[in-house]
């Protein structure tokens, strides 16, 4: 196969654009997330997720996307109420209540997912992509469901960008300001759940948080503007989608979202070694550049003291 | 023994040694450290098969316990330099994992792995392949790695009770009497990876967080002295592993993921009626609390 | 005859990128008790933990007892910040204090009723006889810090380091403190506190130590604690009140 015909093959076009636009979506709902420090907790979402999309599919009898997609993020909704639950109610910390409700969640969802594929006949239902992921297998309509869910989300961050600013900055600040924070709570949780059941379709419950996660702190690297920020995850994230997914195409049934994944992380890592603030070769220089000076002055004031014997 | 009891015993022994590692993991606030290694291990796993070329316990052990300190190695070092911690174990996991799933799909092929298998855990099978041993007879080889493996981590944790204790209650304290931190802190994550892929064929990788995660929960809610918390939690792992069993019996679904929500059932259970810190307890607290003012 | 027990020299610490200690040299006498003072960030619990090696030092030298860390251990206490420690951790306050002694159990053994009753005494010697078994969360503020110095104590060491003990502590739990400090200087232990409220430092301590980044100043509490000291280490973060007292200050922050 040669890549010219790989761009040209229609199916693949769609799949990149859909794979594209959730990487600039998780890439921008990342920067939200890592400042409200919950990069974390979109790997537990996403899980939770898994009961609900069967449920969903149960109650319809069919796999309808929207219906999924909403049963999904009413169940990663209430994974999300009740870690908040368990938190607030006992001596148990975040991250354990993180932990259960994502293994709970999952293994009933695994539960049902048995069930459903017992009674529809082995694996017909296509409910197990949404375990790891199936962007090849995306049709046209899923893209233009998921096309439209993302726009909405990129769109509701940059509309409010400077209300978003002051909500993760300094939510007392922004309450004082009159800003709702009960709203942009419920705001923040409705898009970020969006990103992670709309992802799921595309690489699966256990590798979305990845492209939430991943892009944001790669941008961190480059700019201290929280607007630059933003850009520059939602450009990572939107390359990582794009590559990996053309690269996965390139094998016989590669797999797309770890693919995806390991692009984001080549990005991270040259980030990480040459970003512009505190990436590690700059580090290193101003460390070399700073031992010198201290040297410098150490032996002023050497010389100074002698001068006063 | 019959073919249910050798899956009872398996789920058991189970349910016991993540019971146990799973008090430590919560005092150490590293339940998501556990996620973390329980996906990076398949990694471990697929390295030391693509290395060795067979699937044998002791391989997959060794690679997974590179794989697990790998993993609690790459985040302190992201941590270091200034990443969130929770960020960075996002990042160290999702691509050790992808990485994994990677070379399954591009040189292993399907033949011997299997991430799903590896992901949800097949305990049916365990039964079927058996090796002897002398005197107890003919044992299933993933129930005697277990075994083996649940005396070991008993005997870890009961022979270093103290400085186990004091190293999570109060680490400063501890290094400043000497005792090795650091070092405790990497053994425990061997002991995190070694349960964690002994229960793989059992449970599989995500369902091994609910078994090391929720019994501890759930006893952390029952008491207040440790000792008692790690028998509780213990006994927790021991009964969800035998209820999931019976669920998973009697609605004919997946065992693995039966366990995972029997956890849960007993976390829920917990979490209402625990006379110290459950709901209703804390709810009759605060009525008496009203009363008095 | 006062002998030197701590001698820091030089001694650098950064915490990610920022140089908090820079030239710091002191030496500690035996039998003193030094209160270390300094405005927010100026790395008094960092030297702390640099000393003690809980924290890299990027340079310097420390010696203890003319010796080395390692082979003094067992003579040297450290009480944390109390907010160090998790509260919710499963035990009670006589474990606590139990765990004390454990570099003397040693490995392998479990700690003995022996064990148990020094820790009990000490318990009883901070007042908190009566709450040896009740669960840690359960104390308040000022008894958890009691706890933590009954700790300290079962240690038995002769050089202790102190992180901020009266932090959001009571009144009672303050004095209770303060007078155990000075018992154990009565008897030869030397004592290092770090300290925040100016306003005590000439009642509770005979050294001061005046820290800001650097040594800016140390001695004998009746010399250095000084106008000119505080001014030089708070920088502009004072308030001067009351100054017919000399100290009635207030860091600003």
């Amino acid at each position: 196969m040669d890549m010219g015909s790989i761009l040209l093959n229609s199916s693949l076009q769609w799949v990149l654009f859909s794979t594209t636009i959730l990487g600039i979506a998780a890439g921008t709902i990342g920067c939200l997330a890592y400042w409200k420090k919950q990069s974390l907790l979109s790997d537990s979402l996403a899980h939770a997720a898994l009961p609900g999309v069967v449920i969903a599919y149960l109650m319809l009898g069919e796999k309808n996307l929207i219906i999924m997609i909403i049963g999904a993020g009413i169940s990663a909704l209430l994974g999300a109420y009740f870690i908040h639950f368990i938190q607030s109610s006992t001596r148990i910390k975040e991250d354990t209540a993180m932990g259960m409700i994502l293994s709970v969640f999952f293994g009933f969802g695994i539960m049902l997912l048995t069930i459903v594929n017992r009674t529809a006949g082995g694996n017909q239902s296509g409910l197990d992509s949404f375990i790891f992921g199936q962007a090849a297998a995306m049709v046209q309509s899923d893209v233009v469901t998921m096309f439209c869910l993302t726009s909405v989300v990129i769109l509701i961050v940059f509309i409010g960008f400077k209300e978003w600013k002051l909500y993760l900055f300094d939510p007392n600040f922004a309450k004082g300001l009159g800003l709702s924070l009960k709203w942009m709570n419920g705001i923040y949780m409705t898009i970020f759940v969006t990103t992670i059941v709309v992802g799921i379709q595309a690489v699966g419950v256990i590798l979305i948080a990845a492209l939430i996660i991943i892009p944001s702190v790669s941008a961190r690297y480059w700019t201290h503007s929280f607007k630059t920020m933003i850009l520059l995850s939602a450009i990572m994230g939107g390359i990582s989608g794009a590559l990996g997914t053309f690269i996965s195409a390139l094998g016989s049934s590669w797999p797309t979202g770890p693919f995806i994944v390991l692009f984001a992380a080549a990005l991270f890592i040259i980030s990480l070694l040459f970003g512009k603030e505190h990436g590690l070769l700059i580090q290193y220089i101003q460390r070399k550049r700073h031992k010198r000076l201290v040297g410098f002055h150490a032996n002023n004031i050497r010389l100074k003291t002698k001068e006063v014997e | 023994m019959t073919y249910t009891g050798w899956i009872i015993m398996t789920a058991s022994l189970v349910g016991l040694s993540c019971g146990i590692i799973g008090v430590f993991l919560i005092l150490r606030k590293m339940a998501m450290m556990a996620d973390a290694i329980s996906h990076t291990v398949l990694l471990g796993i697929v390295t030391a098969y693509l290395v060795t070329k067979e699937l044998s316990g002791i391989h997959m052990l060794v690679g997974a316990i590179i794989a697990g300190l790998l993993t609690a190695f790459m985040v302190q070092w992201l941590h270091t330099l200034g990443v969130q911690e929770h960020a960075s174990l996002g990042i160290v996991f999702t691509t050790l994992f992808a990485i994994g799933v990677i070379l399954i799909a591009t040189s292993v092929g399907n033949a011997h792995l299997d991430v799903k298998h590896a992901l949800m855990g097949e305990i049916t099978f365990i039964p079927w392949e058996r090796m002897a041993l002398p005197v107890i007879g003919e044992v299933p080889k993933a129930t005697a790695l277990l075994a083996l493996i649940v005396m070991f981590v008993t005997f870890c944790i009961v022979a270093f009770y103290k400085e186990w204790k004091i190293t999570t209650f109060d680490p400063a304290l501890a290094a400043s009497l000497g005792i090795p931190v650091v070092f405790m802190h990497y053994l425990f994550m061997c002991l995190v990876s070694v349960t964690t892929v002994a229960s793989f064929d059992a449970v599989g990788a995500i369902m091994v967080v609910a078994m090391l995660i929720t019994p501890a929960a759930s006893a952390y809610l029952w008491t207040d002295r440790l000792s008692i918390m790690l028998l509780l939690s213990g006994s927790f792992g021991v009964i969800a592993a035998i209820a999931g069993y019976y669920i998973a019996a009697f609605m004919d679904t997946s065992i693995s993921g039966s366990m995972a929500f029997a956890t849960g059932l007993v976390f829920l259970f917990s979490f209402l009626f625990s006379p110290k810190h459950g709901l209703f307890a804390s709810r009759g607290k605060l009525l008496k609390g009203n009363l008095k003012f | 005859m006062s002998d030197i027990v701590l001698k820091v020299g030089n001694l650098a610490a950064a915490y990610r990128k920022n140089t908090v200690l820079e030239n710091v040299s002191f030496e500690i006498n035996s039998g003193s008790l030094t209160g270390i003072v300094g405005p927010n960030g100026a790395g008094k619990s960092t030297l702390m933990k640099t000393m003690l090696n809980l924290h890299p030092s990027l340079q310097g030298t420390v010696s203890f007892f003319h010796s080395s860390l390692e082979k003094m251990k067992k003579r040297i206490g450290y009480v944390p910040q109390r907010g160090s420690v998790d509260w919710d951790f499963p035990t009670d306050a006589l474990d606590v204090v139990t765990m004390g002694l454990y570099g003397q159990v040693g490995w392998f053994k479990r700690a003995s009723s022996a064990h148990k009753r020094k820790a009990y005494e000490a318990l009883e010697k901070m007042g908190m006889a009566d709450y040896a078994n009740r669960q840690i969360s359960q104390l308040s503020g000022g008894q958890q810090q009691r706890v933590f110095l009954a700790r300290a104590l079962v240690q038995e060491a002769d050089l202790y380091f102190m992180d901020e003990p009266l932090a959001g502590v009571d009144a009672a739990t303050e004095r209770a403190i303060m007078k155990t400090l000075q018992e154990l200087k009565s008897i030869g232990k030397t004592v290092l506190v770090v300290h925040h409220d100016l306003q005590t430092v000439t009642d509770y301590y005979d050294h001061v130590l005046f820290l800001n980044r650097t040594v800016i100043a140390h001695g004998k509490t009746k010399e250095v604690f000084t106008r000119n000291n505080i001014a030089k280490t708070y920088g502009g973060d004072i308030r001067w009140l009351g100054e017919e007292n000399g100290y009635g200050l207030y860091p600003v922050k």
